[in-house]
Protein backbone atom coordinates (compact mmCIF):
# COMPACT_ATOMS: atom_id res chain seq x y z
CA UNK A 1 0.00 0.00 0.00
CA UNK A 2 1.44 3.21 -1.02
CA UNK A 3 2.17 6.20 1.92
CA UNK A 4 0.74 9.30 1.17
CA UNK A 5 2.63 12.31 2.55
CA UNK A 6 2.40 15.93 2.27
CA UNK A 7 5.48 18.18 3.04
CA UNK A 8 4.39 20.68 5.68
CA UNK A 9 4.15 24.31 4.01
CA UNK A 10 5.97 25.96 6.88
CA UNK A 11 8.73 28.59 6.39
CA UNK A 12 10.79 28.98 8.84
CA UNK A 13 13.73 31.61 9.03
CA UNK A 14 16.50 29.46 9.66
CA UNK A 15 18.72 26.04 8.77
CA UNK A 16 16.18 23.73 7.26
CA UNK A 17 17.04 20.94 4.59
CA UNK A 18 13.61 20.90 3.21
CA UNK A 19 13.76 22.50 -0.12
CA UNK A 20 11.20 25.13 -0.66
CA UNK A 21 9.67 23.81 -3.79
CA UNK A 22 8.96 20.31 -1.91
CA UNK A 23 6.59 22.38 0.44
CA UNK A 24 3.05 21.62 0.08
CA UNK A 25 3.36 18.77 -2.28
CA UNK A 26 2.21 15.80 -1.87
CA UNK A 27 4.53 12.37 -2.57
CA UNK A 28 4.63 8.40 -1.84
CA UNK A 29 7.15 7.21 0.72
CA UNK A 30 9.55 5.18 -1.78
CA UNK A 31 11.26 3.72 1.73
CA UNK A 32 12.09 4.82 5.04
CA UNK A 33 16.42 5.69 5.24
CA UNK A 34 16.77 5.48 8.96
CA UNK A 35 17.08 7.92 12.07
CA UNK A 36 19.58 10.21 11.49
CA UNK A 37 19.95 13.39 14.05
CA UNK A 38 18.16 16.48 13.12
CA UNK A 39 20.39 18.75 10.85
CA UNK A 40 18.14 21.84 12.25
CA UNK A 41 19.69 21.23 15.84
CA UNK A 42 23.02 20.12 14.68
CA UNK A 43 23.11 23.71 12.62
CA UNK A 44 23.05 25.29 15.97
CA UNK A 45 25.40 23.07 18.03
CA UNK A 46 22.46 21.80 19.92
CA UNK A 47 21.30 18.86 21.27
CA UNK A 48 20.09 16.68 18.71
CA UNK A 49 17.06 14.40 18.40
CA UNK A 50 17.02 11.72 16.00
CA UNK A 51 14.23 12.01 13.18
CA UNK A 52 13.24 9.22 11.09
CA UNK A 53 14.38 10.32 7.64
CA UNK A 54 12.65 8.81 4.26
CA UNK A 55 12.82 9.10 0.53
CA UNK A 56 9.91 10.55 -1.02
CA UNK A 57 8.68 10.26 -4.24
CA UNK A 58 7.10 13.24 -6.06
CA UNK A 59 5.87 13.19 -9.65
CA UNK A 60 6.72 16.03 -11.93
CA UNK A 61 3.25 17.06 -12.75
CA UNK A 62 3.00 17.27 -8.26
CA UNK A 63 5.52 19.76 -8.23
CA UNK A 64 5.41 21.88 -11.84
CA UNK A 65 1.93 21.57 -13.06
CA UNK A 66 1.25 21.92 -15.96
CA UNK A 67 5.12 23.14 -16.94
CA UNK A 68 5.91 19.60 -16.30
CA UNK A 69 7.95 18.77 -19.73
CA UNK A 70 7.47 14.96 -18.62
CA UNK A 71 4.32 14.85 -16.14
CA UNK A 72 5.09 11.12 -15.35
CA UNK A 73 8.95 11.34 -14.62
CA UNK A 74 9.69 11.20 -10.77
CA UNK A 75 11.80 13.26 -8.40
CA UNK A 76 13.28 11.71 -5.23
CA UNK A 77 14.02 13.81 -2.31
CA UNK A 78 15.30 12.71 1.35
CA UNK A 79 13.12 14.52 3.84
CA UNK A 80 12.88 14.21 7.76
CA UNK A 81 9.86 12.65 9.33
CA UNK A 82 9.00 16.31 11.16
CA UNK A 83 8.75 17.62 7.96
CA UNK A 84 5.98 15.66 6.92
CA UNK A 85 2.12 14.66 7.39
CA UNK A 86 0.50 11.79 6.40
CA UNK A 87 -2.81 12.05 4.45
CA UNK B 1 3.73 30.69 -6.60
CA UNK B 2 2.24 31.30 -3.26
CA UNK B 3 3.53 28.25 -1.90
CA UNK B 4 6.83 29.18 -1.79
CA UNK B 5 6.63 32.79 -0.26
CA UNK B 6 8.96 32.94 2.19
CA UNK B 7 12.02 31.15 0.35
CA UNK B 8 15.15 32.07 1.76
CA UNK B 9 17.86 33.42 -0.35
CA UNK B 10 19.95 30.25 -1.14
CA UNK B 11 17.06 27.91 -1.29
CA UNK B 12 17.27 28.15 -5.63
CA UNK B 13 15.94 24.50 -6.34
CA UNK B 14 13.02 25.18 -9.44
CA UNK B 15 14.21 28.81 -10.18
CA UNK B 16 15.49 29.85 -13.20
CA UNK B 17 19.19 29.15 -14.07
CA UNK B 18 21.77 29.73 -16.25
CA UNK B 19 23.99 27.53 -17.90
CA UNK B 20 26.00 25.11 -15.36
CA UNK B 21 30.00 26.22 -16.22
CA UNK B 22 31.85 22.57 -16.72
CA UNK B 23 35.17 23.73 -16.18
CA UNK B 24 37.37 22.14 -14.03
CA UNK B 25 38.54 24.24 -11.10
CA UNK B 26 42.02 24.27 -9.85
CA UNK B 27 42.87 25.32 -5.85
CA UNK B 28 44.83 27.57 -4.28
CA UNK B 29 47.13 26.01 -1.41
CA UNK B 30 44.91 27.85 1.13
CA UNK B 31 42.06 26.84 -0.13
CA UNK B 32 42.93 23.14 0.16
CA UNK B 33 44.18 24.61 3.65
CA UNK B 34 40.28 25.46 4.32
CA UNK B 35 39.37 22.47 3.21
CA UNK B 36 41.34 20.47 5.18
CA UNK B 37 40.42 22.37 8.44
CA UNK B 38 36.94 21.65 8.08
CA UNK B 39 37.71 18.08 8.09
CA UNK B 40 39.46 18.30 11.52
CA UNK B 41 36.54 20.96 12.77
CA UNK B 42 34.19 17.83 12.11
CA UNK B 43 37.12 15.72 14.14
CA UNK B 44 37.59 17.35 16.61
CA UNK B 45 34.42 17.83 17.76
CA UNK B 46 33.45 22.04 16.78
CA UNK B 47 30.95 21.74 14.69
CA UNK B 48 29.22 19.75 11.79
CA UNK B 49 28.59 20.38 8.15
CA UNK B 50 25.16 21.37 9.54
CA UNK B 51 26.57 24.43 11.01
CA UNK B 52 28.87 25.34 8.16
CA UNK B 53 25.77 25.72 6.05
CA UNK B 54 23.87 27.42 8.85
CA UNK B 55 26.53 29.78 8.40
CA UNK B 56 26.82 30.43 4.81
CA UNK B 57 23.32 30.57 4.26
CA UNK B 58 23.27 33.58 7.27
CA UNK B 59 25.61 35.74 5.26
CA UNK B 60 22.83 36.07 2.42
CA UNK B 61 23.26 36.39 -0.82
CA UNK B 62 25.93 39.67 -0.89
CA UNK B 63 28.33 37.56 0.42
CA UNK B 64 27.96 34.62 -2.38
CA UNK B 65 27.80 37.53 -5.24
CA UNK B 66 30.74 39.06 -3.85
CA UNK B 67 33.04 36.37 -2.06
CA UNK B 68 34.85 32.97 -3.67
CA UNK B 69 33.90 29.60 -2.59
CA UNK B 70 36.34 29.26 -0.07
CA UNK B 71 36.51 33.15 1.06
CA UNK B 72 32.71 31.93 2.39
CA UNK B 73 33.77 28.72 3.85
CA UNK B 74 36.51 30.67 6.48
CA UNK B 75 33.92 33.06 7.22
CA UNK B 76 31.80 30.40 8.16
CA UNK B 77 34.24 28.18 9.96
CA UNK B 78 35.81 31.10 11.81
CA UNK B 79 31.86 32.14 12.75
CA UNK B 80 31.63 28.44 14.13
CA UNK B 81 34.64 28.10 15.77
CA UNK B 82 34.22 31.24 17.99
CA UNK B 83 30.54 30.02 18.61
CA UNK B 84 31.70 27.20 19.97
CA UNK B 85 35.05 28.35 22.09
CA UNK B 86 37.73 27.57 20.07
CA UNK B 87 39.59 30.86 20.67
CA UNK B 88 38.38 34.33 21.31
CA UNK B 89 37.82 37.57 18.96
CA UNK B 90 41.05 38.94 21.20
CA UNK B 91 43.05 35.93 20.10
CA UNK B 92 41.84 36.08 16.91
CA UNK B 93 42.59 39.26 16.14
CA UNK B 94 46.11 39.47 17.66
CA UNK B 95 46.88 36.20 15.91
CA UNK B 96 45.73 38.02 12.80
CA UNK B 97 47.93 41.21 13.43
CA UNK B 98 51.10 38.93 14.03
CA UNK B 99 50.57 36.92 10.43
CA UNK B 100 50.42 40.24 8.60
CA UNK B 101 53.75 41.89 10.38
CA UNK B 102 55.46 38.79 8.52
CA UNK B 103 54.66 40.45 5.04
CA UNK B 104 52.15 40.76 2.22
CA UNK B 105 51.78 37.82 0.61
CA UNK B 106 50.83 34.29 1.31
CA UNK B 107 53.95 32.84 0.86
CA UNK B 108 55.49 35.79 3.82
CA UNK B 109 53.22 34.51 5.94
CA UNK B 110 54.13 31.29 5.93
CA UNK B 111 57.77 31.32 7.45
CA UNK B 112 56.96 31.90 11.21
CA UNK B 113 59.52 35.04 12.12
CA UNK B 114 62.63 32.39 13.51
CA UNK B 115 62.31 30.60 10.32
Amino acid sequence: MPEYVRVKTIMPPGHVRTPAYLRGKTGVIERALGPFSNPEQLAYALPAEKQPLYRVRFTMAELWGTAAEHPTDTLDAEIYGHWLEKI
Amino acid sequence: MTDTDGRRWHDMGGQDAGPVCADDHDFALWEKRVDALMVLCGAKGFFTVDGLRRALEDMGEDAFETMSYYERWIAAINQNLIEAGAYTLTELGERMEQIAERGPTYAAAQKAPDA
